[in-house]
């Protein structure tokens, strides 16, 4: 018998890969389901007011959100990758980074400078995951690196902020190097004797992690955040079994020892500057 | 050893068994009068079986290269242990949680020279993998490495390492002692270490886990050898979302020893012996004495900071960038290879 009717599907909701999914004025946030009212979550500081949860904030509000107004001062704006291996996927590498661009609204992954924290003069940098998945390509490396070199110089304290998904893999072997360029520079900065704080944002993974990302004098992290070497997907493939609930988020760092402390976003910059009191 | 051969390898082993062969023959029937013809054909297929190593050898795709790479009969660390050094003393754990089998290391003598040896060990029976967990080091390799640099250090001894590893072992257990941290921590001491660092590729140079006993003055790589941030395989899964996909990964990352010597990483190409390092492990152990002696009497030279400097220096020049806003752009001329080796 001929259907008498057809059954239409569901039209399929595009891939979430944001927590927050956009409805006009009022978000639906992925952690607790509860529908909230945009301008308040901005408010907020891009924490949902209902259960808590961190969602991503912009690298230049996260800066303003911890500096002395004003006190910014962007340096290396103008690094570029040169795509030394000219590579090319799906998409070829220099388009990614063209059109990571134009939707980021950054040129790279990493932004970088000095401002005052409560006062005090600091060498700061935080990741934009939203470009590349926040990943460390030369440009990010050199920046991080001249922000210790800076530190060092100025015998000022660093403070990073990471959100990467690690190394970059459109430039290889060179995004590899960043990883030992950029703790060897961190190394010379101990001799300053002035601290490092390394603040870890959801997700810090991969060859960020496990480099200057898990060598702060102090770690802190944000509630909830996804931390770890190896990612989850990768873990799962390789053992084919299912991983522990909890497993490599902030709260499960903590409890294994670490990470200094979670710090809520509101309480962040309190929490910076007590640190910076009592080491710097 | 097995008698593991890869596609491209299969031609040249069926003529050399002709060759094998025939030499069996003329041995038996020395005395039957046609030995002299028997000794020109032997000759005849000596000489086509160095052509045809040539012809398959010259121009291999750099996914045969990653073939070579990982083929079961290649030497591993503990092979060169045995063939460069002498007075080998193994020395075992991290004093904090086990002994990681996947990294081995301890002390050695080189040229009668007291030395640190470390490296990445890789097993040849299932039995023996799974204790070497395919040489994917946890946390307690790292920090067994790491307190055996600091002691080379305290003791004024060279470290020599020996990296064959696909990666860092990801699982749950490592992530729960902190596989990052101790990997970021071999890469910031290693960086201030005041003692000579030569680091070798002797097989594969997976990621992070490659690079965390890699932080060194000098970097060697044997020619059938990669180093990339990411194995072939995990680059096409994320990439292609297809694992079967490498060999297309292979050729994007660029990751052959050759490679890497033309983006001016390495700073020299071990030649292994025709056909690859597991053809003859005697002839490739040959050849990288040679080098590890000239760069280790080179690094000899040098005062503490002079190692220190000398180290910064090699990774502070990496990663070619432009500054739009400063104007030039930076960077060393291209380098080719083999002709300009040094």
């Amino acid at each position: 018998m001929a259907a008498w009717y057809h059954k239409v599907p569901a039209p399929k909701l595009p891939a979430t890969d944001k927590r927050a999914r956009m409805e006009g004025m009022w978000i639906k946030c992925d952690a607790c389901g509860q529908i909230v009212y945009k301008q308040e979550v901005e408010r907020n500081l891009e924490v949902c007011p209902k259960c808590g949860e961190h969602f991503p904030l912009p690298v230049r509000r996260r800066l303003d959100l911890v500096l002395d107004p004003g006190s910014f001062v962007e340096f290396d704006r103008g690094l570029e990758s040169t795509d030394p291996l000219q590579f090319s996927d799906s998409k070829r590498y220099k388009d990614r980074l063209k059109a990571s661009a134009k939707t980021a609204g950054e040129m790279e992954a990493f932004v970088g400078g000095t401002g005052r924290l409560a006062g005090r003069e600091v060498s700061i940098g935080a990741f934009h995951f939203g470009f590349l998945g926040g990943s460390m390509g030369s440009v990010v490396g050199e920046k991080v690196t001249r922000l210790f070199e800076r530190a060092t110089e100025r015998r000022i304290p660093a403070i990073i902020f990471s959100a990467s998904g690690g190394a970059r893999m459109q430039e290889a072997i060179f995004s590899l190097m960043q990883m030992a360029k950029s703790s060897a520079a961190l190394a010379r900065f101990r001799t300053v004797k002035k601290p490092y704080i390394s603040v870890l944002l959801d997700p810090t993974t991969g060859g960020v992690a496990a480099s200057f990302a898990f060598l702060g004098d102090i770690i802190l992290a944000e509630p909830k955040a996804l931390i770890g070497f190896a990612g989850p997907r990768v873990i799962e493939q390789t053992l084919r079994q299912k991983l522990p609930e909890g497993f490599q988020t902030s709260e499960f760092l903590l409890q294994h020892g670490m990470i200094d402390a979670i710090v809520h976003r509101k309480e962040m910059r309190d929490r910076l500057a007590q640190v910076l009191g009592l080491l710097a | 050893m097995s008698t593991f051969a890869l596609d491209f390898e299969k031609p040249l082993l069926e003529l050399e068994a002709k060759l094998v062969e025939l030499k069996r023959h003329a041995a038996i029937g020395a005395g039957d009068g046609d030995g002299a013809s028997l000794d020109g054909e032997i000759r005849r297929l000596e000489r086509r079986c160095a052509k045809l190593t040539q012809e398959i050898f010259a121009e291999l795709s750099r996914w045969q290269m990653v073939q070579l790479s990982r083929h079961p009969n290649r030497p591993y660390m503990l092979d060169y242990v045995q063939r460069l050094f002498t007075d080998w003393l193994e020395l075992h754990g991290d004093r904090a949680f086990a002994d990681d089998q996947a990294l081995v290391g301890g002390l050695a003598r080189f040229d009668g020279e007291p030395v640190m040896i470390l490296g990445q060990q890789k097993g040849r029976s299932t039995k023996e993998n799974l204790l070497r967990s395919f040489g994917m080091p946890r946390p307690e390799g790292y920090r067994k490495a790491l307190r055996l640099m600091k002691l080379a250090e305290r003791f004024d001894r060279p470290v020599i390492a020996f990296i064959d590893t696909p990666g860092a072992y990801p699982g749950i257990d490592a992530e729960e002692r902190g596989q990052a941290e101790a990997i970021a921590a071999c890469l910031e001491e290693m960086a201030a270490l005041r003692v000579p660092v030569l680091s070798i590729v002797i097989g594969e140079g997976g990621s992070g886990g490659a690079l965390a006993i890699g932080v060194c003055n000098r970097l060697l790589m044997l020619q059938y050898s990669w180093y990339s941030v990411i194995s072939p395989e995990s680059c096409a899964a994320i990439l292609y979302r297809d694992s079967k996909k490498g060999e297309k990964a292979a050729e994007a990352l660029k990751l052959t020893s050759r490679d890497a010597f033309e983006n001016g990483i390495v700073d020299e190409l071990i030649e292994e012996a025709p056909g690859g390092a597991h053809r003859d492990w005697e002839a490739t152990a040959g050849n990288l004495r040679a080098a590890m002696r000239k760069h280790l009497r080179e690094l000899r030279e040098m005062s503490p900071e002079q190692v220190v400097q000398d180290r910064y220096d090699k990774f502070r020049k990496i990663g070619p960038i432009t500054d739009s806003e400063a104007a030039q752009p930076e960077g060393e001329p291209a380098r080719r290879w083999p002709q300009d080796r040094s």
